[in-house]
């Protein structure tokens, strides 16, 4: 990487505070406006649009190899909250507020199809949830990290109740008990322990434990922060997440598939990359241990996600198993390893929200939940299920849809690494998404309806099928100028591996 | 005037408790009036003292111009001016709260008068052994607080309340004794009773047996009073029949000038060099009451299906974060603990308020009772939610705070292994507050459940009926300050870590 990059520049601004707040505000201004709906749901498309704004506008600043401070208050000396954008929390922030305007459309169409209850709660805790989701991707410390991440469980608790049956309430306990417990029980002592061998809890580029402690020390705290943040969805604390399907569709479809999840991941990368530092894990050779770990969870969500006859359900073992994408790309500890973690951020966001969505269309218009009632759908419903196939080919990492771009970096990471057991996860688990996903798409389009009677096209609202087409159309612009999404990343990858911060 | 402060304190709510039953004869409320108006006055007094020892550091103010040790000599210092504020502002909060809680909890209007005087007793009783630098005094001062404690306990309408005032009554009789055994051997051995005084003169006798069983009378007479596990058996019960309003100033106040003057009598009259001459090993005493307490505590809030018990077992269990933090030995556990004084206040006296706003409304505090409760009472139920979620320990509440600090010092002095207790009782902690929110929001008042969950505007809007306001701004008001000490730590810390280091110097 060239050294102009690392010019560490400063600007101090509110603008990341701002990013946080609006959607904040407009959750007291969705919750006085309950009695209209046109005007609740006003509000939530200007507060998403008025936060891609500002995030965008500090793209410039992060391009440009410079990081946004702001320092917001002291707690106690040691523990701020402050904000600090670079291009690792603009990789995050710029896909969960872009996505929240795709799906607060799409949203508005499902409840308003399904005629849901207490929509005014719905869209108030989805507002809390991004504005948490900001506040993660654009924290400074683990302590503000750790503030958000709480906030996102506690806001989105609301969401996977919001059917409030019995069902849907033991779903959404589990969901707490297993965020809430691992947070508390093992990412808290994981922070009190930074805290007392590094001194600060501030990110750097390089780490701040390398040099303060044991290598036996900073292996638990290494541990306590992997089982801590059970967000990312690795085994053995992956259960939360096919429980957390009993949500609406669209909560599924950006909370659990690009915002919780992915604020999960980028945790681990962040707490990795500028807590331990790249030269620290690989010393002590953390990394390898993590990317087993991480290709087990790949191989066994893949198997679950086989065995899955309920669409969504399938749909999140997948999610568990791409997350761990993530986790092992970056445990690779290489510059193409973390280029396809950060990368893959993104481009599974853009993929499973796609195929979410229409999950939601499905169900909003013909009520059916399992893959085996899915025969010949494909002629009643043909965007909806093209999107769907664009989703899946993203997964499976064909070209010419983004999913190939991060593997393709992931491949070359485990050469960089010279860990080929690992070359051999990639290609198994890679067959292992074609088994899961094909089957749905030549049953949409080659199999006969089981009923013997044939549909006229008839598809979900407009309201849905717009965003659907949208996001898929993501996935292809991702592969054809990935170069867009490059760029960041290779600052976020640059100030990670050496060089300033 | 600035100079009298220290016995102002005291003098102004002894007179006013004289004149307070002969005032409530012509009507009630003019009693009211005056418990109200004087703890406001040791409320800013207080504030008063904490700004003048921030100037001029220690007062010492000698009763009657006797020149100590011969006279009795009020001080205070950065501990004693945190505690009194803790104190008298819970105080204050409870007089405001209490004139519409008792209208229900002591529907008797003779008493009432009669409630009031013993509650400016009582409160004249904390304040003086916070303020009194001599250690007779304390006793004298606690015998004044416990009485009128018993006779608040046994205020409330259950007859329940009656044993539990009479076990408290002779558990605690026990306890003063013990204390004033203790303090007559200090006496015995140094001919002194002024706690400035014994310091000087008791190193002397530190390998004796007579300062060891001293020592021993005074921590077990006060583990009663502070209802250290095990001996904690006549809280869960006082608490839970006792008025309202009388269990959360108790809650907020009583255990916590107790734990005060277990502070000063550990690390002011002896010091921790005392502790290396004792026959067994003093600090894991306490560290293995204070992880019981919290243990068990939290596990026994866990079986409660009377919320005011729950919230009893709980105070159990916070009482052995605050011994924890007491036990630990160095300045960041004292912080922790001193700290932990003012969130337990704010948290708890929270939590008990907003029970008696539902106690006001319905008339029952069970668990179960407290269904769909979110609609109807939304502001109480904000107020219980925020502590009930401090208690847990979130980010951004004061109960992290105290957490923080009692989790790093535990690393601090090498003792990892109370990392995982403080954790474990968190998710305990969270489970018992969980059953409660999750019924008050997520399930229908009862008599509703048939109601389907249908569509936004067919749903016929809950009708709130929140308690009164002069019950609800007390309570919404404590409980805002747990945020607002949660996320402006700074203040409180600085003033515990000055009183800390004053202590362990």
């Amino acid at each position: 990487m060239d050294k102009e990059v690392m010019n560490l520049e400063i600007i101090e601004s509110a603008r990341p505070v701002y990013a946080v707040l609006v959607s904040l505000l407009a959750v007291v201004l969705i919750g006085s406006s309950g009695k209209y709906p046109n005007l609740r749901e006003l509000w939530t498309m200007l507060a998403a649009l008025l936060k891609f704004g500002l995030v965008v506008s500090m793209l410039p600043t992060i391009l440009a190899g410079k990081a946004i401070e702001y320092h917001v208050i002291t707690v106690l000396p040691g523990l701020d909250i402050a904000f600090r954008v670079d291009s690792l929390g603009m990789v995050l922030a710029l896909t969960a507020s872009f996505l929240w305007i795709i799906t607060s459309i799409y949203a508005i169409g499902y409840m308003r199809s399904m005629d849901e209850h207490a929509q005014t709660r719905f869209f108030m805790c989805f507002a809390i949830a991004l504005s948490a989701a900001m506040g993660a991707a654009f924290s400074a410390n683990v302590f503000t990290l750790f503030v958000f991440y709480e906030m996102i469980t506690v806001s989105t608790f609301a969401l996977v109740a919001h059917e409030e049956t019995p069902e849907a309430i033991s779903g959404a306990r589990r969901y707490l008990a297993y965020l809430l417990g691992t947070s508390i029980f093992f990412f808290l002592p994981a922070m009190f322990l930074t805290y007392n061998y590094a001194g600060t809890l501030d990110f750097a580029s390089q780490g701040i434990l390398a040099g303060k402690a044991s290598y036996t020390i900073i292996s638990i705290i290494f541990v306590l922060y992997i089982a801590g943040i059970a967000k990312a969805g690795m085994m053995p604390f992956h259960s939360w997440l096919p429980a957390a399907m009993v949500a609406p569709t669209p909560v599924s479809a950006l909370l659990h598939a690009v915002a919780v999840v992915k604020v999960g991941v980028f945790t681990i990368i962040r707490i990795l990359l500028f807590v331990f530092g790249v030269d620290l894990l690989t010393e002590i050779g953390l990394g390898i241990y993590l990317a087993y770990f991480a290709s087990f969870t790949i191989l066994a969500a893949s198997i679950m996600a086989l065995k899955q006859d309920n669409l969504k359900l399938r749909l999140a073992y997948s999610t568990v198993s791409q997350l761990s994408y993530i986790v092992l790309a970056v445990a690779l500890l290489t510059p193409s390893g973390i280029t396809s973690s950060i990368m893959h951020i993104t481009i599974h966001a853009f993929g499973k929200i796609t195929l979410f969505f229409v999950a939601g269309a499905i169900y909003v218009r013909t009520h059916k939940k399992k893959v085996s009632e899915l025969n010949g759908i494909g002629r009643q419903m043909p965007f909806t299920m093209a999107a769907f196939t664009v989703g899946a080919f993203s997964m499976i990492a064909v070209p010419p849809f983004g999913g190939f771009i991060s593997k393709w970096y992931l491949v070359m990471g485990t050469f960089e690494a010279h860990l080929l057991p690992i070359l051999v996860v990639i290609v198994a688990s890679t067959l292992l998404n074609a088994a899961y996903f094909l089957p749905i798409i030549y049953a949409a389009f080659f199999k006969q309806p089981e009923s013997g009677e044939v549909h006229g096209i008839e598809e979900a609202p407009a309201l849905m099928v717009v965003p659907i087409l949208i996001t898929a159309t993501g996935v292809l612009i991702l592969f054809f100028a990935s170069p867009l999404l490059l760029n960041l990343v290779k600052i976020a990858v640059a100030s990670a591996l050496g060089g300033g911060y | 005037m600035i100079k009298h402060l220290p016995a102002l304190l005291i003098v102004i709510p002894l007179l006013v408790a004289i004149i307070t039953p002969i005032i409530g004869r012509l009507h009630w409320v003019l009693s009211w009036y005056a418990v109200t108006i004087t703890t406001f006055i040791s409320f800013v007094i207080s504030l008063l003292l904490l700004q003048t020892v921030s100037v001029q550091g220690r007062i010492s103010y000698w009763m009657s111009g006797w020149e100590p040790p011969f006279g009795i000599e009020y001080s205070v210092d950065y501990l004693n001016a945190y505690v009194l504020i803790i104190v008298s502002f819970m105080a204050f909060a409870g007089a405001i709260y209490s004139r519409k809680n008792i209208d229900v909890e002591i529907e008797d209007e003779t008493r009432k008068p009669l409630f009031y005087t013993i509650y400016l007793l009582f409160v004249t009783g904390l304040l003086g052994m916070v303020v009194t630098g001599d250690i007779f005094n304390i006793y004298v001062l606690l015998e004044i607080a416990s009485l009128a404690g018993y006779a608040l306990i046994a205020l409330g309408k259950k007859r329940q309340a009656l044993v539990a005032a009479y076990n408290y009554l002779v558990m605690g009789t026990v306890g003063a004794t013990f204390f004033l055994l203790g303090v007559g051997y200090l006496y015995l051995m140094t001919g002194t009773l002024n706690i400035a005084d014994l310091a000087v003169r008791l190193p002397e006798f530190y390998e004796t047996k007579a300062i060891f069983t001293a020592f021993a009378f005074i921590v077990v007479g006060l583990s009663i009073k502070l209802a250290i596990f095990p001996l904690h058996f006549w809280l869960p019960n006082s608490y839970g029949y006792a008025p309202s309003v009388v269990s959360a100033v108790m809650a907020a106040t009583g255990a916590k000038v107790a734990a005060y003057v277990l502070i000063r009598v550990m690390y002011s009259v002896f010091t921790p060099a005392f502790f290396t001459h004792t026959p067994f090993n003093i600090q894991y005493i306490f560290l293995l009451l204070a992880v019981a307490a919290i243990l068990v505590g939290s596990i026994m809030a866990l079986a409660q299906t009377d919320i005011k018990k729950m919230l009893a077992y709980s105070s159990v269990g916070q009482i052995g974060y605050i011994v924890l933090g007491i036990a630990l030995m160095n300045v960041t556990g004292m912080m922790g603990s001193l700290i932990h004084l003012l969130n337990h206040a704010l948290m708890k006296g929270a939590l008990f308020f907003a029970v008696g706003a539902v106690v006001y409304r319905t008339g029952l505090c069970s668990i179960e009772n407290l269904r769909g409760l979110g609609k109807k009472m939304p502001w109480t139920m904000a107020a219980f939610t925020i502590a009930a979620l401090s208690m847990t320990g979130i980010p951004l509440t004061v109960g992290f705070i105290s957490k923080w600090y009692l989790a790093v010092a535990s690393i601090e002095s090498g003792m990892w292994w109370l990392v995982p207790i403080i954790l474990l009782s968190s998710i305990l902690t969270a489970v018992y507050f969980w059953r409660i929110l999750d019924n008050v929001w997520l399930k229908p008042a009862p008599g509703e459940e048939s109601h389907e969950h249908g569509h936004d505007s067919h749903q016929k809007p809950v009708k709130s009926n929140d308690a009164p306001l002069s019950m609800v701004i007390p309570t919404f008001t404590v409980a805002v300050l747990c945020l607002v000490f949660g996320l402006f730590a700074y203040a409180p810390v600085s003033i515990a870590e000055k009183a800390a280091l004053i202590l362990l110097k």
